[in-house]
């Protein structure tokens, strides 16, 4: 464990979640700092969604703790805001009354009528940045797909989360959609200093956005046990359950805001190294050497996990 | 066209036939019974049935989306209450509302009372049902969503919920409609003073086709037009709603 560490913005320790009989998440140890955008990639079914479940509250782990800002998670509330993959949006409600709705919902109802214009103003605001400010009163079903991902990240925004949760919000999109909704968070991003948490299963996505990248997997070795021989299975490898860990944590260069960047060379190697690591499961390092590069990364193993005088 | 021709073929062999009354027969039927005040008491009969009628079928619907969607609406969100609660409603619903009409005329009286209760017995539950499985259809997203938006328990039923699940509660009346129409026609038929049920089980007696066939026309009509006017509801207030169902 490094000792230097200070509680992040967003601190996690020693978090376990299991399903039943399958372990899913391994002792997760996390500190995010405000302001950083992290993505957390991984290969499928490794628990990245899992993850973001428990910081959202939506799960209780089985053992540890999430807090934000010093305190303890808990159920969903106002301090996380969530854009989802899908239904992100109330269908009854016009694009406008989406994005007041978090405003509306936290105040009472004098209040409510009171402000009534000031919220919708600064929802316009959010609308204008967004591009949107002309499909204020159309209603979801009516918008694109890529439209309806930025009404609902103006819709999380509006309140000002302590974090900003993303579960592979532009999955569904296509291709071209994708890259300018990229361009979006990253602009809004850099004007807004927000945390955000994003979660993608798509590599070249999470490097090319986050200044931090966190990759999640299963494909590892502990001195728990050894799981040679059950090949690709991830919890059974006899008696030893295990589940996804961090297995690598590093910072990301940010340098350019344009898409260009993902077709330079070292955009590639860096790409490559990362699929490698945590997508192969072929290729399991052992936990003692975990690529951590990130100031930040700290980490407490048990001692079953990993033996220092072996 | 079939009718007109046996209709024609009976009455030339018998013009006293009552059973397949002809078009003209049955239009001075109307005329007597809707437009022509009842000799008795002054009323006109066919316009008084319709209006009671509508009337217990109007009061016992109301009172059964009322209830199945506050019910539902809570049973379907809140884990504890439905277990508590769906095993009852359930158990309800297995009751043939038919065979509890006795007890209800005996205990709410041969009036107006007993008639709705029996609408109510029998459309409650299904609609109750049909709004629980809607509510727990609502993706889990938007649940957690609106917490994150600062939604409390009661907020998330009432102002995220409830407006999203009324119009499949329109399309749960409109389902029932059918059931609520068998059961006034029951009621009526057993113990009433006016509707349209009884009027036709009234007529029965003087085997009065050419009034009981423009009352089964009559319900039918409105059936219809209770269809049409949802449905038209559903357009124009929920466009959302028919947009996604169309999809």
């Amino acid at each position: 464990m490094s000792a230097n560490h200070n509680r992040g913005w967003l601190h996690i320790e020693d978090l376990y979640k299991s399903y039943g009989s399958k372990l899913v998440l391994d002792n997760i140890d996390l500190s995010v700092s405000r302001a950083e955008l992290c993505t957390v990639v991984g290969p499928s079914g490794c628990g990245k969604s899992t993850l973001l479940r428990q910081i959202l509250g939506e799960e209780a782990p089985d053992k540890g703790h999430i807090t934000l800002e010093g305190r303890d998670v808990g159920f969903p509330d106002t301090r996380r805001g969530i854009v989802f993959q899908r239904y992100s949006l109330f269908p009854h409600l016009s694009v406008l009354d989406n994005v007041t709705l978090g405003p509306r919902l936290t105040s009472g109802l004098f209040e409510r009528r009171r402000r009534r214009r000031e919220f919708e103003a600064d929802a316009m605001t959010h609308l204008e940045r967004m591009r949107l400010a002309e499909h204020a009163h159309k209603y979801p079903h009516e918008l694109s797909g890529g439209m309806q991902q930025r009404v609902a990240i103006a819709q999380a925004l509006m309140l000002k989360p302590a974090v900003l949760m993303m579960d592979e919000p532009f999955g569904a999109l296509d291709p071209d959609t994708r890259e300018q909704m990229q361009l979006l968070l990253l602009e809004l991003w850099e004007a807004e200093q927000m945390t955000v948490f994003f979660v993608t299963h798509d590599l070249e996505e999470a490097v090319f956005l986050g200044t931090r990248i966190l990759v999640l997997s299963q494909y590892y070795t502990d001195d728990r046990g050894d799981d040679r021989g059950d090949d690709r299975g991830d919890d059974r490898g006899g008696t030893v359950r295990r589940g996804a860990k961090i297995v690598a944590d590093y910072q990301l260069p940010r340098a350019a805001t344009a898409t260009d960047v993902k077709r330079s060379p070292e955009f590639a190697k860096l790409v490559g190294e990362i699929r490698d690591l945590g997508f192969n499961p072929d290729f399991r390092r052992h936990v003692r050497d975990f690529d951590l590069r990130h100031p930040h990364s700290f980490r407490t193993l048990t001692p079953e996990e990993y033996r220092e005088s072996q | 066209m079939v009718y007109a021709l046996a209709s024609d073929a009976r009455h030339r062999d018998n013009p006293q036939d009552k059973l397949l009354p002809t078009a003209g027969q049955m239009v001075d039927a109307v005329q007597r019974m809707a437009l022509r005040p009842d000799a008795r008491s002054g009323e006109r009969l066919m316009l008084k049935d319709s209006a009671a009628s509508l009337r217990r079928l109007g009061l016992g619907m109301a009172l059964a989306a009322g209830i199945g969607l506050l019910l539902g609406l809570n049973l379907g969100l809140f884990g504890g209450l439905s277990a508590l609660g769906a095993p009852f409603v359930t158990f309800i619903s297995m009751i043939p509302p038919l065979a509890v009409l006795p007890i209800l005329f005996i205990s709410f009286g041969v009036d107006e009372l007993a008639k709705v209760m029996l609408i109510f017995i029998g459309i409650f539950p299904v609609i109750t049902r049909d709004v629980m499985l809607a509510t727990r259809a609502i993706p889990r997203e938007q649940i957690t969503k609106s917490l994150t938006l600062g939604a409390s328990p009661a907020a998330l039923a009432y102002r995220i919920v409830l407006p999203q699940i009324l119009p499949r509660l329109i399309d749960a009346v409109r389902l029932t409609l059918g059931a609520a129409w068998l059961f006034l026609i029951a009621a009526e038929a057993i113990a009433a003073d006016s509707g349209l049920g009884y009027r036709i089980f009234l007529m029965r007696r003087y085997l009065a086709m050419d009034v009981i066939l423009p009352y089964v026309l009559l319900i039918t009509l409105l059936g219809y037009l209770m269809d049409l006017g949802l449905r038209q509801t559903l357009k124009s207030f929920f466009p959302w709603y028919v947009a996604g169902r169309n999809r």
